[in-house]
C-alpha cells in the first residue's frame, strides 16, 4: 500500500513504467473521448467540406475542376484581393488606435482608466453587423453627417473597414493592454540615465518588449476581420468579399461546391496568419524576471492631457456607434416619421422568426456556455492532468487549438455537409437546437481551452499528488479541489462562450431551421429585407441580453473571489 | 461532509442530464396530422393562411418553415436525399421547376384544378405543381427624394438608362433573389437576348448597387436611401399603405413576373393530408385569400383590385417563358456574374 502511494507521488521520474491505475485508466477514457469529439465536431466536418470541393453537382469526384472554375471566374477571385485588401486596412487601423488608447491605459496616469477600459470593451457585446447598421443612420443618403464622406458611398469599402475597426478594437486592445503591463522599469530607468529621448525610448524599449503582444493582437485581428461576415453583408455594397461569396454561392445560387471552394480558399489565409502566430507564441520568454521592478508610469500633463483627450474621444465614437443603433430602433419610420415608437420591436410581423428568435438565443447561449463550459475544462484538465499517453495528449492539444483557425462560415457550411449526410448515424441532430450548440461550442472551444490551460497551469501538481498518495479518486480531487480554484477562470469561460453564441452569424447561418431561429440571424435576415430599423432593434436586444449577463458575471465574480480565492492573498 | 458532497454531485449530474435531454431531445410532437410546409410568403402573412386553411381543416396543424426564395430552395435541394417538408406553399415557380428537373416533386391534380388560368399550373398532366398569385416586377420611385435630385419619373425600362439616374437606383442581385432574376430574364425576352444584355450594360452605369434580397430594394426607396429601387409591386404597395412617399410604377415594355406556387414534396408519408392541404390551397376561399395583397391570383374571374397596387398589372404582365428561364438560368446568372458583379467593372 505504501508502496502504491509511493509510485504515484513521483511519477514517471524513476524510469520505470509505473504500473496504470485506476485513475489513470479514466483519464485516458476521458482523453479518448475529447479527441472522439473534436474529431466529429471539426475533424470529420472539415473533411467532408473538403471532399466536397473535389466533387460536382452529383457528388463524383472530379479533382479540382471546382477550382479551377473558381479562378477563371473573375468575379470569385476579386474577392481574394479586396478580403485581403479590406483585413490589411482595418489591422493597420485598428492596432493603430487601439496601441494608443492601450498606452494612454498602461502608461499615463490619467484618470478614470477602469470607466475608459469598460467602454472599449463594449464592442464585445454587439454582433458585428450592429457598427455596420448604425454607420448607415449616420453615413447613408439619409444618415445625419453624410456630408463628412464628401460623397464618397459608405457602401463599400469605407463602410466595411470602419465597422471592422469597431468590432475588433477591443479583441486588439486586450492583448495590447496585456503586453503593455508588463514592462520592466529598470529598462526605462536605464534609458533615462543614458539620455535616451522619448521616441528612441519608445523604439528601443518599449516596442520590443511588446513585440509579441503586437504580433499577436495582428494576427488576431486579421484573421477576425478576414473570416467576418456581418459587416461586409450589411455594409459591403458592390464590394465582394470571401466570406460573403460563401454565403451567395450556397444561399443565393444554391452551389454547394463553389461554396465548399471558396470555403477552401478562405481557409488558406486564417491557417497562415494561426500559425504564424502560434510560431510567435512559442517564441514567448519571460519578460519579467524576479528582479524586474515594474514600471511605473509618473505624471506629466502635457502627455497625460493628449491621452486623456484621446482616450476620451474614442470612447465617446464607441458610444455614438451604439446610441445611434439604440436611437434609430426608436424611430418610427427614418426619415419621414422621427416620431419615436416601438413598432420596430414588433418583430413577430417582420422576417427573421420573431421574438422567439431573440428567446431561442438566450437558450442556445446558456446551453452553450453551461455544456461547453463542462467540455472544454474537463477535457483541459484531462490533458494537462493526466500522466504519461504523451502522443495522444499532444495530438488532441493540437486538435483544441484547431478550431480558432477555421472560419466560423466554413465550420457551419463544414457541418451542413457533415451532419445532414443521410447516412451518418447524427443525423438527427440537424435542423436542432444541438447542432447549433455543439457548433458554436466548437467554434469558440480554442480560447476558452487555453483560458482553462492557463488556470489549471497555475495550479500547483502537489494537489493530484497528495490526493493520489491519499487514496481520494482524481474526479474527488477535480470537484472539491480543482473546479473551486480554478472558478474565476470557469466563469471567464462561460462568460466568454455564453457571449459569443449571442452574437455569432457566421457559423449558424447555415444551420438555424425554423424553429431555432437566432436573433444575430433574425437581424441579418432583417436587414436583407430592407428592415434596417428593425435589425438595430434585434442587435440592442442583443446587446442588452450580453451586457445583463456581463454585469451578473461581474458580481458573481466578485463575490467568489472572496469565497474562493482567499487563498491567493496572504 | 461525504453526504454532501455526493449530494451536490448528483443535482449536478441532473442538472447536467435534463439540460442534455432539453437538448437533444428534439421535441416529439405526436399529433398525426402536422404537415411540415415549407413557405416563402411573407412573415406577416403565414398566421392568417394557417388560420383560414384550419377554418375548413382544424384536423391538420401546419408546421411552417419560412425563409426567402433563396433560402428555402437552396434548404430543398440541401434536403433532396432526406426530405423533411410534406408540401411547398409559396415558393416561386422557378424554384419549383428547379426542384421538379431533380425530381423532388409528387405530380398530383388537385381538386379545381380546371378553374385555374392555364398560365398557373405546370403544363405536364398531372401536374407537379400549382400557382397561386402572381409576383410582378415593378419600380419603387421615391417622390421627395426624387424631387431632390430633380429626376424625371421613368415610364419605361429604357428610360432607367438616362444618365440622370447614375447612382440613383438599386436592384437586387439575380445570383441571390428571386425578383433579380425575373427582371434580367424579362428584359432578355423583351429585348432579345443581345438587346437585353445591352440594356443591362447601360442600366449598370446607373446601379448604385445590387442587393440580395429582391424586397430590400422598394424598402430602401421607401426609407429614402435610394431614390429609385427596382423591386416587385407588392413591396411597393405594403410600403406605401405603411406611410412611404412612392410611386409604384409599370413599365410600359411590359414586366417580369413569377408565380407563388405549391407542390407536394415527393416521399412524404403524409400524402393524404398533403392532398387535403393542395385542394384547398387551389380552391375560390384561398384564391381570395391571396387576392388581399396580390392583384394577380390563379382564378382570375375572382380577381379584385388591390389598394396601392397599379391597375395594369395583369394587361402589362409578359408572356413569360418559364420553361426557357429555368433551362438557361444558371447560363444567365454566370453571364451576369461575369459582367456586373466584379470589381474590375468601372463603378
Amino acid at each position: 500500500m505504501s508502496n502504491a502511494a509511493a509510485l504515484a507521488a513521483q511519477p514517471a521520474a524513476s524510469g520505470i513504467k509505473p504500473k496504470l491505475s485506476q485513475d489513470d485508466r479514466i483519464m485516458r477514457g476521458f482523453i479518448l473521448m475529447v479527441g472522439v469529439w473534436m474529431t466529429v465536431t471539426v475533424l470529420l466536418p472539415l473533411y467532408a467540406m473538403l471532399s466536397k470541393s473535389f466533387e460536382n453537382h452529383d457528388g463524383v469526384f472530379t479533382g479540382i475542376a471546382n477550382y479551377i472554375e473558381y479562378f477563371s471566374t473573375p468575379a470569385l477571385f476579386y474577392s481574394i484581393e479586396n478580403s485581403l485588401f479590406i483585413a490589411i486596412v482595418s489591422t493597420f487601423f485598428t492596432i493603430t488606435l487601439a496601441f494608443i488608447f492601450a498606452y494612454g491605459l498602461t502608461r499615463s496616469c490619467i484618470p478614470g482608466k477602469a470607466v475608459f477600459k469598460s467602454i472599449a470593451l463594449i464592442p464585445i457585446l454587439a454582433p458585428s453587423l450592429l457598427p455596420a447598421i448604425s454607420f448607415v443612420y449616420f453615413f447613408g443618403k439619409q444618415g445625419i453627417i453624410n456630408e463628412v464622406l464628401m460623397g464618397n458611398e459608405i457602401y463599400g469599402p469605407i463602410g466595411i473597414v470602419m465597422g471592422e475597426v469597431f468590432y475588433t478594437f477591443p479583441h486588439a486592445l486586450m492583448i495590447l493592454i496585456t503586453a503593455l503591463s508588463t514592462a520592466d522599469g529598470r529598462l526605462y530607468e536605464a534609458a533615462i540615465s543614458l539620455r535616451a529621448s522619448p521616441m528612441k525610448t519608445f523604439f528601443t524599449v518599449t516596442l520590443p518588449g511588446i513585440k509579441y503582444g503586437l504580433i499577436s493582437a495582428i494576427f488576431v485581428v486579421f484573421t477576425l476581420v478576414i473570416t467576418d461576415f456581418g459587416i461586409p453583408k450589411v455594409i459591403g455594397g458592390q464590394y465582394n468579399v470571401l466570406a460573403t461569396d460563401i454565403y451567395k454561392q450556397v444561399i443565393g445560387q444554391q452551389n454547394f461546391q463553389m461554396g465548399a471552394v471558396v470555403s477552401v480558399v478562405l481557409l488558406f489565409p486564417a491557417i497562415i496568419a494561426f500559425v504564424v502566430d502560434r510560431i510567435v507564441q512559442r517564441k514567448q520568454v519571460a519578460l519579467l524576471t524576479a528582479r524586474a521592478v515594474p514600471y511605473e508610469p509618473k505624471p506629466l500633463l502635457s502627455f497625460d492631457g493628449i491621452m486623456f483627450a484621446y482616450c476620451c474621444l474614442i470612447g465617446f465614437l464607441i458610444i455614438a456607434v451604439l446610441a445611434m443603433a439604440c436611437y434609430a430602433s426608436f424611430i418610427t419610420f427614418w426619415p419621414y416619421n422621427m416620431t419615436l415608437s416601438l413598432k420596430n420591436y414588433n418583430f413577430d410581423v417582420m422576417d427573421g422568426g420573431g421574438w422567439e428568435s431573440f428567446f431561442n438565443s438566450i437558450r442556445m447561449a446558456s446551453y452553450t456556455a453551461v455544456i461547453g463550459t463542462i467540455i472544454i475544462f474537463t477535457g483541459a484538465y484531462m490533458v494537462e492532468k493526466a500522466k504519461g499517453f504523451g502522443a495522444v495528449r499532444g495530438t488532441i492539444q493540437f486538435l483544441c487549438i484547431l478550431p480558432m483557425a477555421v472560419p466560423g462560415m466554413v465550420l457551419g457550411l463544414a457541418y451542413i455537409f457533415f451532419f445532414n449526410h443521410p447516412d451518418n448515424p447524427l443525423n438527427f441532430i440537424y435542423g436542432t437546437m444541438a447542432i447549433l450548440v455543439i457548433c458554436t461550442v466548437s467554434h469558440f472551444y480554442t480560447v476558452s481551452h487555453l483560458t482553462a490551460m492557463t488556470a489549471l497551469k497555475q495550479m500547483d501538481p502537489e494537489f493530484e499528488a497528495v490526493s493520489a498518495s491519499l487514496k481520494v479518486p482524481f474526479f474527488k480531487t477535480f470537484i472539491r479541489v480543482t473546479v473551486p480554484v480554478c472558478m474565476p477562470a470557469i466563469l471567464d469561460i462561460s462568460i466568454y462562450l455564453f457571449v459569443n453564441a449571442m452574437t455569432t452569424v457566421s457559423a449558424v447561418i447555415f444551420l438555424y431551421s425554423t424553429e431555432t431561429n437566432l436573433a444575430s440571424v433574425a437581424a441579418l435576415n432583417m436587414d436583407d429585407a430592407g428592415d434596417v430599423a428593425p435589425a438595430a432593434a434585434m442587435c440592442m436586444m442583443i446587446v442588452y441580453a450580453s451586457a445583463t449577463v456581463r454585469i451578473g458575471h461581474a458580481l458573481l465574480t466578485r463575490g467568489l473571489a472572496q469565497r474562493t480565492q482567499r487563498w491567493r492573498k496572504r | 461532509m461525504l453526504n454532501k458532497l455526493s449530494s451536490f454531485k448528483m443535482t449536478k449530474l441532473v442538472t447536467v442530464a435534463a439540460a442534455a435531454a432539453f437538448v437533444f431531445g428534439v421535441g416529439v410532437k405526436a399529433h398525426a396530422e402536422t404537415l411540415t410546409v415549407y413557405t416563402a410568403v411573407e412573415a406577416e402573412d403565414l398566421k392568417k393562411y394557417a388560420a383560414r386553411f384550419n377554418e375548413d381543416h382544424p384536423d391538420i396543424e401546419i408546421k411552417w418553415v419560412r425563409d426567402s426564395t433563396g433560402i428555402v430552395t437552396a434548404k430543398l435541394l440541401a434536403e433532396k436525399n432526406n426530405p423533411q417538408a410534406d408540401v411547398v406553399w409559396g415558393l416561386a415557380a422557378t424554384s419549383l421547376m428547379l426542384l421538379g428537373n431533380e425530381g423532388m416533386l409528387q405530380a398530383y391534380a388537385p381538386k379545381g384544378l380546371d378553374k385555374l388560368d392555364p398560365k398557373f399550373r405546370d403544363s405536364a398532366n398531372p401536374p407537379s405543381w400549382t400557382g397561386m398569385d402572381a409576383w410582378v416586377a415593378s419600380i419603387c420611385v421615391n417622390t421627395v427624394e426624387a424631387a431632390k435630385y430633380n429626376l424625371p419619373t421613368p415610364r419605361k425600362w429604357r428610360d432607367l438608362l438616362n444618365s440622370a439616374y447614375k447612382g440613383h437606383i438599386i436592384m437586387p442581385n439575380p445570383n441571390s433573389s428571386g425578383t433579380g432574376f425575373l427582371d434580367v430574364s424579362s428584359w432578355l425576352q423583351l429585348f432579345g437576348e443581345g438587346g437585353g444584355w445591352t440594356f443591362m450594360d447601360g442600366l449598370h452605369e446607373n446601379i448604385a448597387r445590387y442587393t440580395h434580397s429582391g424586397s430590400k430594394p422598394c424598402k430602401l426607396a421607401a426609407s429614402g436611401e435610394i431614390p429609385i429601387g427596382i423591386s416587385f409591386a407588392f413591396r411597393g404597395a405594403k410600403s406605401k399603405a405603411a406611410g412611404a412617399p412612392l410611386d409604384i410604377i409599370i413599365p410600359e415594355e411590359g414586366i417580369g413576373w413569377d408565380m407563388e406556387a405549391t407542390s407536394i414534396i415527393k416521399g412524404t408519408k403524409k400524402l393524404a393530408a398533403a392532398k387535403t392541404l393542395v385542394d384547398w390551397s387551389v380552391g375560390e376561399k384561398a384564391n381570395k385569400m391571396y387576392n388581399e395583397g396580390y392583384a394577380v391570383i390563379g382564378i382570375t374571374a375572382l380577381a379584385k383590385p388591390v389598394e396601392h397596387f397599379p391597375p395594369e398589372v395583369a394587361s402589362k404582365m409578359i408572356d413569360n417563358d418559364f420553361k426557357w428561364a429555368a433551362s438557361n438560368r444558371s447560363r444567365i446568372l454566370a453571364e451576369w456574374q461575369a459582367r456586373y458583379d466584379s470589381k474590375s467593372d468601372p463603378k
